[in-house]
C-alpha cells in the first residue's frame, strides 16, 4: 500500500499539457555559445593572442551593460554572451579593446534593451554593435593589420588608450574582398576556406563555421532556410554575374566563402529573435539578404555588405512575418472581408 | 500495411505506453460508494430521478436526458442513494452528484431487460436505443454518441472513422480494447454502418500498436468495405480534424463538425460499447481506464465502475509512489490535474496518469525569443506566439482575428516553447472571455 493516500498529499495542480520538450530558451542560448568555440579557438590560432583580448573586451562590454540595465535573472539566459562573442567575431584582430568594449556595451544597450530586452529587439544587436563601431570610428574597423610573429606579439592597437590616436606603425594588409575590390587580386578559394586570410577574427574560415552552424541546425536550434537561402541566392546571382563577366565580377565560391558571409548567414541571420517566425518567410529574408550582400559588394563603396544586408532584411522582418501567416486548418486563404462577401 | 499517414506538423512526446500496452484489462472490485455527476458529457447535464434513501440496482437510470443533446446517467452498483449534492468534478469544479453507497454482498446483477435487436430497427431507433444507453464519445471529450448517429438532412455522410489512433502519451485503453474487444469494436462499426447508411468505414491506428492492427485486420467482416489504416506516431493524431486530415484527405472547414465532409468519427472505445448496449443491453456504467505514470506503483489497465473514486483506483493500484507530484485525469497533453482524491472517475476519464517531480515542475518562463518553433508544432497553422503576444496585452478582440476560435488548446505550442511560455493556458482563459463576452452580447 502506498503511504500517501491520506488527505496530506500534496497535489500539484497546472495546466495543460504536463509534459514538456526537453529545450528551453537558455539551453538554446548556451548551445549556440558552445557551437562558437570552434570558431573561437580557430581565430586565436591565426590571430594570437590579439583574438583571446578582443573576444573578451566584447563579451565584457555586452555582459556589464545587461547585467548594468537589464532586469534581474536575464543574464542567465545566457544571450548577452552570444552578441558579445559574435560582435568581437566580426572585428578587426587590431582593434583598441576599449573600442570592442564599447561595441558590446552599444549593442546589448542600444540593440537590445531600449527595446525591451531579450525578444523585443528589430536589429541583430551585435550587428548594430558593429554598425555603429563602423560609423564612430571607420579607419580602425577596416585597418586589417598583421604581424610576422602570430603568438608573441599583439596586433596593432590593441592596448590603445581610449581615444589616443592610433599608432601609425601598424604593417596591415587588405582582406580578400578588399584585394578583390581595389587592387583586382583575387585569393584562392582553398585559403578563404581555411581561414588563412586577413579578415575579422571569426569571419575567415569558411568550412569551421559550416560546420558549427551545421550542427546548429541539425538541434533545430537555427532555421536551415535562413542560411540555405542566403548562400543560393549568394552562389547563384553571383554566378550568373560571373558567367556574363568572368573577369570583373567575383566567382561564386570566392563569394561564397569571402568576408562575413559564412558567419552572417550561419550565425547573423539566424538570431531567433530578428529573423521571421514563418518558414516561407525565412526563404523571403534569406533571399533579400542573398541579393543585397550582392549588390552591395559588387556595385557599393564597400568591399564587403553582409553586415548592411542583414541589418536591412532586420528591418523588414515585421512585414515579412505579416505577409507570411500560414492558413490556418479549414480556412480559405481569401482576405476576410473578401470570405464575408462570398 | 503500416501506411504512412498523417498530418501537417505536431509534436512527438515521448510515448511511455510500455508501462501498460502489455498488460490485460482487469476488473476492478467495486468500491463501497459510487459518486456520479449529472454533467459527464458534452451538452446538458442529465435531470435527476432519484432521491436520497432510493434502493438501486446496478444499471437503474438515476437521471434521465434533458433534451436531444444529452444522455441519462445510470447507477454503476447496487445499493442505496446517500446523498445527492456538490462534490468534486474531475474538470476541477464543484458539480451536482448522486452518492450511491454500494452493498458488499451484491451480486450486482442488472434487472432482466429486453435487449433491442439491432437489425430490426430503424436509424431513428437505434440513435433511441444508444442515447437511453447514455453513452458518450469515450476519447475523452464525452460528446453524446448518438448526436453523431443521426446527421441532419442536409449533410450527407459517406465514411465512418473509427478512432483508434490513441495519441496521447501513456495511454492504453484503446490500445487494449481493440487487442481484447476486437469483435465488439467490429460489431458495434456494423451498428454504426447500418445507422448511417454508409458504406465505407476505416480504422485508424497509430504504427505503435501493430498488435491491434493485426488483429483488427484478421477480425473484419467479410461483408462491409472497413479497413484498417496505420497511422504515424505523431500527437495530436487522434484528434477528428487531423485524423480526417490524414484518412480522407479532407478538410473540415473551419466552425464546422466532420459531418459536413461526409465524415463521422468515433472513438473505438464508444463502438464497443454500442456493442454492448446490443449485445447485453447494459448501459454505460464501467469503463477502461488505463492507470499508470512513474508516480503510481503498479501501473494496470482497470474496468472500472463509472463514479469509483480515484482514492479508490490508486488505492486498488497499489497506491502512489513516494515522488508522486500530480495525478493528471486523462492523458498528460491535454488532461486536467486532480486537486482531490475524492474525484470520481466519469464515462470520458481515459486515464489516470501520476507525474513525478521528475516529469511535473514549475518551469522558468523566459522573454518570447521568436524561434517559431510553436507555428512548426501547431496541427492548426495557427501563429501561436502571435497570439499569445496579443494574450499577454490583453488584446483578446485581436487574438478572435487571429483565429482563436480555431484553436483546439491541443497544447502542441506550450510543450515546444523553449521559453516555457504558458501558451495553451493563456489560449484556453481568451476562449472562456470570448464566450462570456458573446454571451453577455446576446
Amino acid at each position: 500500500m502506498g503511504p500517501a493516500l491520506g488527505d496530506d498529499v500534496q497535489l500539484r495542480l497546472q495546466a495543460s499539457p504536463h509534459l514538456k520538450a526537453p529545450d528551453s530558451t537558455p539551453r538554446i542560448m548556451w548551445s549556440v555559445t558552445a557551437s562558437l568555440i570552434p570558431i573561437i579557438a580557430v581565430a586565436v590560432f591565426y590571430f594570437g593572442p590579439s583574438a583571446l583580448l578582443v573576444l573578451i573586451a566584447a563579451t565584457l562590454g555586452a555582459v556589464l551593460t545587461e547585467w548594468a540595465f537589464a532586469p534581474r535573472g536575464s543574464l542567465a539566459d545566457g544571450s548577452c554572451v552570444i552578441t558579445g562573442i559574435l560582435l568581437g567575431l566580426v572585428l578587426p584582430p587590431g582593434v583598441p579593446l576599449w573600442i570592442a568594449f564599447v561595441g558590446g556595451a552599444f549593442g546589448i544597450g542600444f540593440g537590445k534593451l531600449v527595446f525591451g530586452g531579450l525578444g523585443q529587439n528589430v536589429f541583430n544587436p551585435a550587428l548594430l554593435g558593429r554598425a555603429f563601431l563602423q560609423a564612430a570610428f571607420p579607419a580602425v574597423m577596416t585597418t586589417w593589420s598583421t604581424v610576422p610573429e602570430r603568438w608573441s606579439a599583439l596586433r596593432g592597437d590593441n592596448l590603445a588608450l581610449p581615444f589616443m590616436s592610433p599608432k601609425v606603425d601598424a604593417v596591415t594588409g587588405a582582406t580578400p574582398l578588399g584585394l578583390f575590390k581595389f587592387e583586382d587580386t583575387t585569393t584562392e578559394v582553398s585559403k578563404l576556406m581555411i581561414g588563412d586570410v586577413s579578415g575579422s577574427l571569426g569571419e575567415t574560415a569558411g568550412i569551421v563555421i559550416l560546420v558549427c552552424g551545421g550542427y546548429l541546425a541539425l538541434r533545430n536550434y537555427l532555421n536551415w532556410r535562413i542560411p540555405a537561402s542566403i548562400l543560393l541566392t549568394v552562389a547563384l546571382f553571383s554566378g550568373l554575374l560571373y558567367a556574363i563577366d568572368s573577369a570583373r565580377f567575383a566567382s561564386p565560391m570566392f563569394a561564397l566563402f569571402s568576408g562575413g558571409l559564412m558567419l552572417g548567414a550561419l550565425y547573423m541571420a539566424t538570431d531567433m529573435v530578428t529573423s521571421p517566425v514563418t518558414n516561407s518567410g525565412a526563404w523571403i529574408f534569406g533571399i533579400g539578404i542573398g541579393l543585397l550582400v550582392v549588390v552591395i559588394r559588387t556595385w557599393g563603396g564597400l568591399p564587403e555588405g553582409v553586415m548592411y544586408a542583414i541589418l536591412l532584411m532586420n528591418a523588414l522582418v515585421p512585414f515579412i512575418n505579416r505577409a507570411t501567416q500560414p492558413r490556418p486548418y479549414g480556412r480559405s486563404r481569401v482576405p476576410k472581408t473578401q470570405e464575408a462577401e462570398a | 500495411m503500416l501506411a504512412r499517414l498523417s498530418f501537417r506538423h505536431g509534436v512527438h512526446p515521448a510515448e511511455k505506453k510500455e508501462l501498460t500496452a502489455g498488460l490485460a484489462i482487469r476488473r476492478m472490485p467495486f468500491p463501497d460508494e459510487v459518486v456520479l455527476p449529472l454533467r459527464q458529457h458534452a451538452g446538458k447535464p442529465a435531470r435527476l430521478l432519484v432521491e436520497p434513501g432510493d434502493r438501486v440496482e446496478r444499471g437503474d437510470k438515476l437521471a434521465e436526458a434533458d433534451g436531444f443533446f444529452s444522455v441519462p446517467i445510470h447507477a454503476s452498483g447496487a445499493g442505496t442513494v446517500q446523498s445527492i449534492g456538490w462534490w468534486p468534478h474531475p474538470d476541477g469544479s464543484m458539480a451536482e452528484a448522486v452518492r450511491v453507497s454500494l452493498e458488499s454482498y451484491s451480486p450486482q446483477i442488472p434487472r432482466p431487460r429486453i435487449i433491442p435487436r439491432w437489425e430490426g430497427l430503424t436509424p431513428k431507433q437505434v440513435v433511441d436505443a444508444v442515447q437511453r444507453a447514455g453513452v458518450v464519445g469515450l476519447g475523452g471529450a464525452a460528446f453524446p454518441t448518438h448526436v453523431k448517429l443521426l446527421p441532419p438532412d442536409d449533410v450527407s455522410v459517406d465514411t465512418l472513422i473509427v478512432n483508434g489512433a490513441e495519441c496521447e502519451p501513456y495511454l492504453t485503453t484503446d490500445h487494449r480494447t481493440m487487442v481484447e474487444y476486437p469483435e465488439r469494436v467490429q460489431f458495434g462499426i456494423r451498428v454504426m454502418m447500418h445507422t448511417l447508411g454508409v458504406d465505407r468505414a476505416i480504422i485508424g491506428v497509430e504504427n505503435n500498436k501493430p498488435d491491434a492492427i493485426a488483429i483488427l485486420e484478421e477480425t473484419l467482416p467479410d461483408d462491409l468495405d472497413v479497413s484498417v489504416q496505420g497511422l504515424t506516431v505523431k500527437y495530436p493524431q487522434g484528434y477528428e480534424k487531423m485524423l480526417i486530415r490524414a484518412l480522407t484527405g479532407r478538410e473540415v472547414p473551419s466552425g464546422k463538425l466532420p459531418m459536413h465532409v461526409g465524415a463521422v468519427v468515433q472513438n473505438v472505445g464508444s463502438l464497443a460499447c454500442i456493442a454492448e448496449v446490443f449485445e447485453t443491453g447494459l448501459p454505460l456504467i464501467e469503463r477502461v481506464v488505463t492507470v499508470t505514470g512513474p508516480g503510481v506503483r503498479r501501473p494496470s489497465n482497470l474496468l472500472v465502475p463509472v463514479g469509483t473514486k480515484l482514492r479508490d483506483v490508486l488505492d486498488f493500484c497499489d497506491g502512489l509512489t513516494d515522488d508522486a507530484a500530480e495525478i493528471v485525469f486523462g492523458g498528460p497533453m491535454m488532461g486536467a490535474s486532480q486537486p482531490d482524491l475524492d474525484a470520481p472517475i466519469i464515462k470520458g476519464t481515459t486515464g489516470v496518469v501520476v507525474l513525478t517531480h521528475r516529469e511535473s515542475r514549475a518551469r522558468q518562463v523566459h522573454p518570447c525569443i521568436r524561434c517559431g518553433h510553436c507555428l512548426d508544432s501547431c496541427p492548426v497553422f495557427l501563429n501561436p506566439s502571435l497570439l499569445g503576444q496579443l494574450a499577454q496585452a490583453g488584446r483578446y478582440e485581436e487574438m478572435e482575428e487571429a483565429h482563436l476560435a480555431d484553436c483546439m488548446l491541443c497544447g502542441c505550442c506550450s510543450y515546444v516553447c523553449p521559453s516555457n511560455i504558458p501558451l495553451s493556458q493563456m489560449f484556453a482563459l481568451a476562449k472562456a472571455g470570448a464566450k462570456r463576452r458573446k454571451q453577455q452580447a446576446a
